[in-house]
């Protein structure tokens, strides 16, 4: 028994996963696609139903893994094989090329500084920029950057075989660590047991035409509208429409875009939608004190501790307007964005001129994202593209392959708690499996 | 003279939009003592730990404010920052600037700036006389107990008696399983649910590593983290149970609320009007499916969701979470037992959030044919051999009557009886809803804020049978995380005795709220267990010699502090 | 050789226009319309009942009258006819014990005796001809005079695109064909909201205020848009959508004969225009 954890996945289950382990006692090898761990949360202004700040709750665990001296991380990676059995399992993982040098880089940020190319920030939802040489957000665990060869315009005159043009960084970095040469490394780590924790990502706009089909400036989905609320956003958390920069008056939250869909979309409930609409609705009000948020919905979901009560907040206290009805239809009319959709309980048909439209798009699975099928560790998935559990109801967290635990929203879409308790839990039965080898 | 550095966190806008911390900054720089100032948007997370180390290496300081959140956020974490800068961690303070400032004075900037900065001054004068300290080193019983034998508790239980150590498993009730053992089935394993109970059931009982004390009930836990002592007493017996153990798991489920708290839904009267658990006694394969009243078999069944629940007025505030799906599942089981019977099912919202959930109460609509309507039910009452049902119908705008011949009401998931006198015990907090109180809801969903105390199913709060699992195993995993050091470190910031000082009297003794102080005869001197000790000061405040001091909150800081701030 | 043709009721009267300028746009792009020899009414409507049986005989008839061509293809104009005939179809194809139990019905008729329906011959409509079997550059090819400066916003309707599984023609949402159309004859597309909205449809006949209220919608959206004629594939939103002469309302058949440059008896492309004062 190699008492060794693997853990794809960074975000907050691949997290609490590590340091369950590691504060055991036991090596974890953290591996994550990203530069940068954190995952969704990261990105996220406040959490429902506290309204606690995201970053607030959740760096000390992201510092932890980054010192931790159980923990090696391993960022910009992905697992490109996995062999072996049980308790003896070698991974390859590959190390995509960052073109910096990680064990010089200081985390200064002046090569972000002097970049002058720059791209849509993704960690913004593409509603921020960000430059050719970048960390995803100033509080990155690692705080080291790495390069994009589709913006970065050096890298594509040494692809095709030009003169050498820009390089602002190499010049400027004050500990040499730029190296346009790197190439992609491979590691091998031994492991006995894997946590995977692949986590979610969002169903895309252009899938919803019937909603403007991603086209629509102003109409957005709501890790993007996270992100105008953020502090360490794009816009330092002041609420601007994307198309002029204006603060919205009338917003609009559509649940259900793509979810509980069986034609169109994806048949199941992506679950945490119902809360983080409430909370965005609250969130909004607080900072636009005489805008008007409207919520449609067909059912609202709030089982967990104090979600009811959150959401008779937002219903009596906060103004929020519900309404129970589908939109059928948005588009776009000069500066405003038309919903069109119906309030079931009068029986009318309900049409907003909307400054800004906010969609809850589904949750989906982002391994199916990834397209990426590891050879060795052939998981079985739901028809959703989920992991399926070997039983959903009393072994959630145990695959179909022993010595593979699942954790998190890989699972199937559920808000932070539950993801946690499944981290922890997926955690003790790896810790259980190299106890047991003790004996 | 100390060198205090001084760290300012913006936390975003949730200081720094209240709070001048720029000017703090600047004031603060020129406070006696003061080395060093500066402010940083988010100072808990790594750029900000950062900077914090390299100030306390390039200033050489030996003492350190963190102006941010509460110290119940990160003082730990900022300690280890301290202490891998080179640093002792009992030379850094939080000031509290956030829940004790800028959240409670958002109105008024200059004033919110101003009280900041006071705060700030008072704890560098704390700082500037606190001890350098190490941690102390307890010992660490390798043990834990699980109080509660559902499927929360088993499953715990199981998890740490898997990983080698020892489990006592004490049940209330006279069995394992819980309401659990009640399911004739369940949503994602319709049939097979009891099976899989009973195998688990089994394993606990043939475990090597579990004790199972079955009748029983915890009546006292003194002790603190890795060394509890647990008194337990079964019923009927006069014989009294201690158990040294390190961790506690409270795994006590959820009772059935009492339909005498319904009455307009002729709760406790109407004999064929039940709750949910009743009517899956009646539906479990073994039983004849007969009404209460006659023995007949109901052919017209209602079902009330939310009966009770999501209600602050009449009930409870707080939505239970299983019964749209728990109805869902009754409505299917009913229609294979009574093919030619109809279900309805009176709702508000459909709440069947988890994976493949909102299929499966589509099955219940298309296949079962239940149907759906969505409105409160007002009332129910007894006609001749049928029970009337008066619900709504808003999506039609329609007031609906049924006459049943049997009414199922989803009643809520109630905090047990009981449950706040064991947590007392635990001494663990629960919350309005009776429920315990976990320490952090987003973060920290299975650990008490009792160091050692860990909590999991349904007494944290309704849930349903998978998040219960997942949270038993988390709780498991706490506990494991603890057995695996060798020794428990416990904080120095305790009470001690100044022997010349002191005169042995006692009234420390009678004092301490937590029983930490004895009086040793021989050397006729006060003592402290430091294990015990919460530093809550009532020692010092009673010693008439001031022979009682807690550490690094000396009544000379106390005094200094208070200069600062009066 | 032609493709058979399946005109309808309304093609034959009231839209008698339709008719005449589609048969002349296809003959002069070398891809003659030839009218089935027998035919009846397509039905109307999609029938929705659970029961489809009895409903589906007469577009069902239409398909076996249609494989007796031995051609691959019976193409339609009116929109209407298309998504009826093209649904029953797809149903036939669905269904082989309806299609069973329909072929042995029309089968007793003496008029189709020994007739059936295989699945051989397919539905289209004469759009997807032009799209598919033409193609737009090759269209634009043939074009004499070009509708430059014409700014038409293409309308769809309900009935031409869904649903989509069933029709399969284009997009729902965002559907080009007929904006495609319009620029190889080298006008100016121009696109609306409401392009695929209802126009009210046969409420006309006995509660005239909602078409009245919903096409008056579609033509002021296509007006603010900057449109300076409407274009449909369908008689009754030709007919709806004609509020109070707003804007001209054109069929696609119109604009291709006067880009084809047929003449004003087959386009009545002028006529159409001037009745607007715009």
């Amino acid at each position: 028994m190699i008492n060794r954890a693997l853990v794809i996945g960074a975000g907050i289950a691949g997290i609490q996963a590590s340091l369950d382990i590691a504060n055991s006692g036991y090596q974890v090898a953290l591996v994550e696609r990203q530069p940068s761990i954190g995952g969704h949360m990261a990105q996220l202004s406040e959490t429902f139903p506290t309204l606690d700040c995201s970053q607030c709750i959740m760096t000390p665990r992201t510092v932890e893994v980054g010192h931790h001296e159980n923990i090696k991380l391993y960022t910009y990676s992905q697992v490109a094989e996995v062999s072996g059995t049980p308790g003896d399992f070698t991974v390859k993982i590959r190390q995509k090329t960052k073109y910096v040098n990680w064990d010089n880089c200081t985390g200064c940020g002046v090569c972000q500084e002097k970049c002058p190319w720059k791209a849509p920030a993704e960690f913004d939802r593409g509603l921020g920029v960000r430059k050719a040489i970048y960390t995803l957000s100033p509080q990155a665990v690692p705080n080291k950057p790495v390069v994009n060869p589709d913006v970065c315009v050096r890298l594509q005159s040494i692809a095709k075989g030009e003169k050498l043009k820009c390089g602002a960084c190499l010049k400027f970095c004050p500990t040499n660590s730029i190296d346009f040469q790197q190439t992609e490394s491979f590691v091998e780590v031994h492991v006995g047991a894997i946590v995977v924790a692949t986590g979610f990502d969002l169903f895309p706009q252009t899938r919803l035409p019937e909603y403007g089909g991603g086209q629509i400036p102003d109409v957005i989905d709501a890790l993007a509208f996270e992100r105008l609320l953020s502090a360490s956003g794009p816009t330092g958390g002041q609420v601007k429409r994307p198309s002029d920069g204006k603060e919205p008056r009338e917003v609009v939250f559509v649940q259900c875009s793509g979810s509980r869909d069986p034609e169109h979309g994806v048949p199941y409930c992506s679950k945490i939608c119902c809360m983080y609409t409430a909370k965005q609705a609250i969130l909004y009000k607080h900072r636009v004190h005489h805008g008007q948020p409207y919520v449609f919905y067909i059912d609202i979901r709030a089982g967990g501790k104090g979600y009811e009560e959150f959401i008779n907040r937002a219903q009596q206290d906060e103004g929020v307007v519900y309404l129970r009805g589908k939109v059928s239809k948005i588009y776009r009319d000069g500066d405003k964005v038309m919903v069109w959709g119906s309030d079931t309980l009068s029986g009318r048909k309900v049409e907003i001129a909307a400054d800004l439209v906010i969609l809850s798009m589904a949750a989906v699975p982002a391994i199916s994202a990834n397209g990426h099928r590891v050879p060795g560790l052939e998981l079985a998935l739901d028809m959703d593209g989920f992991y399926q559990s070997s039983d959903a109801e009393l072994a959630p967290m145990e695959s179909n392959l022993p010595g593979v635990f699942l954790a998190g929203a890989g699972i199937g879409p559920k808000d932070i708690p539950e993801t946690v308790a499944q981290a922890s839990g997926a955690a003790a039965k790896v810790l259980g499996m190299f106890r047991q080898a003790l004996r | 003279m100390r060198k205090v550095g001084v760290f300012i966190c913006h936390c975003g806008i949730n200081i720094a939009g209240s709070v001048d911390v720029e000017k703090v900054a600047e004031e603060i720089n020129r406070y006696p003592g003061v080395a060093f100032a500066t402010t940083y948007k988010y100072i808990c997370s790594d750029p900000g730990q950062q900077i914090i180390k390299n100030a306390i290496q390039e200033h050489g300081l030996d003492g350190v404010i963190v102006a941010a959140c509460s110290p119940a956020m990160h003082e730990t974490t900022f300690r280890r920052t301290a202490a891998a800068a080179g640093m002792n961690p009992y030379l850094l303070e939080c000031a509290n600037i956030r829940e004790q400032c800028s959240w409670v004075h958002q109105n008024d900037r200059a004033r919110a700036t101003d009280k900041a900065l006071y705060t700030i001054q008072s704890m560098v004068e704390k700082v500037k006389r606190n001890e350098a300290l190490d941690p102390l080193s307890l010992p660490l019983t390798k043990k834990a107990m699980v109080i509660g034998g559902g499927i929360a508790g088993i499953t715990a239980a199981l998890d740490i008696a898997d990983a080698g150590y020892p489990v006592i498993l004490v049940e209330q009730s006279d069995h394992l399983g819980g309401k659990m053992s009640n399911l004739s089935g369940t949503y994602l394993n319709f049939a097979a649910a009891p099976d899989l109970l009973t195998r688990r059931v089994d394993r606990v009982m043939n475990h090597p590593n579990i004790q199972v004390i079955t009748d029983a009930e915890v009546t006292q836990v003194d002790g603190y983290v890795g060394n509890f002592k647990a008194t337990v007493k079964r019923v009927g017996q006069d014989a009294i149970l201690s158990y040294d153990v390190g961790a506690i798991v409270a795994a006590t489920g959820y009772a059935s609320y009492p339909l005498s708290r319904l009455p307009e839904y002729g709760g406790g009267t109407i004999p064929d009007v039940m709750d949910a658990l009743t009517f899956e006694a009646m539906l479990a394969p073994s039983a004849k499916f007969a009404r209460p009243s006659d023995g007949k078999s109901p052919k017209e069944v209602v079902f009330v969701q939310c009966a009770g629940s999501r209600d602050p007025e009449h009930g409870v505030p707080y939505c239970s979470q299983v019964c749209c799906m728990v109805v869902a599942k009754q409505a299917m089981l009913f229609k294979e037992r009574m093919p030619h019977g109809q279900a309805y099912v009176f709702y508000i919202d459909i709440r069947s959030a988890g994976k493949g959930y909102d299929e499966y109460v589509q099955r219940a609509m298309t296949d079962a044919r239940a149907l759906y309507l969505r409105g409160k039910v007002s009332k129910i009452y007894q006609d001749g051999n049928k029970v009337i049902v008066w619900g709504s119908d808003t999506l039609s705008n329609r007031a609906i009557e049924i006459a049943a011949d049997l009414v199922v009401l989803a009643t809520p998931m109630a905090a047990p009886d009981g449950t706040k006198e064991l947590a007392q015990r635990l001494h663990i907090s629960t919350d309005a809803n009776g429920f315990y109180n976990e320490a952090h809801p987003k973060l920290r969903p299975v650990e008490s804020l009792t160091a050692g105390v860990f909590l999991a199913g349904a007494g944290q709060g309704p849930k349903d049978i998978p998040e219960t699992v997942a949270q038993a195993s988390a709780a498991a995993a706490k506990v494991l995380q603890l057995f695996s050091r060798d020794e428990m470190k416990a904080e120095p910031t305790i009470a001690q005795v100044i022997p010349e000082l002191c005169s042995a009297c006692g009234l420390c003794v009678k004092a301490c709220p937590y029983g930490a102080r004895q009086v040793d005869e021989i050397l006729q001197v006060a003592t402290v267990n430091p294990a015990l000790c919460q530093a809550c000061g009532a020692c010092a405040a009673a010693c008439p010699n001031k022979a009682s001091v807690v550490r690094n909150w000396t009544p000379t800081q106390i005094l200094f502090m208070a200069d600062v701030l009066v | 050789m032609g493709t058979p043709y399946f005109p309808g009721c309304t093609l034959t009267t009231k839209a008698k226009n339709y008719d005449t300028s589609g048969k002349a746009v296809a003959a002069a792009l070398g891809m003659p319309l030839d009218e089935l020899p027998d035919w009846q009414c397509c039905g109307a409507t999609f029938p929705l009942a659970t029961d489809n049986t009895m409903s589906l005989i007469a577009p069902a008839r239409v398909l076996i009258q249609a494989e007796q061509t031995h051609a691959k293809q019976v193409t339609t104009l009116c929109a209407i006819c298309y998504n009826v005939l093209k649904r029953t179809e797809f149903s036939l194809r669905k269904h082989p014990e309806q299609l069973e139990r329909i072929n042995w019905f029309v089968s007793t008729d003496e008029t189709t005796a020994g007739q059936t329906y295989t699945g051989k011959v397919q539905v289209t409509h004469f759009l997807q001809q032009l799209r598919d079997d033409l193609g737009w550059k090759a269209l634009s090819e043939r074009v004499t005079q070009p509708l430059k400066g014409l700014k038409v916003a293409p309308y769809y309707g309900c009935l031409l695109l869904r649903p989509p599984a069933e029709i399969g023609l284009d997009d729902p949402d965002q559907p080009t064909i007929m904006a495609d159309l319009l620029t190889a004859l080298g006008a100016e597309p121009v696109d609306f909201p409401f392009k695929g909205e209802c126009c009210g449809s046969y409420l006309a006949v006995n509660k005239p205020d909602v078409p009245a209220a919903l096409s008056g919608t579609i033509v002021e959206s296509a007006a603010k848009h900057g449109a300076q004629a409407i274009v449909t594939a369908c008689p009754l939103c030709q007919y709806n959508l004609d509020v109070k002469g707003r804007l001209p309302i054109l069929y696609f058949t119109q604009l291709l004969a006067k880009a084809l440059e047929l003449g004003e008896e087959i386009s009545n492309f002028e006529s159409q225009m001037s009745k607007v004062a715009v």
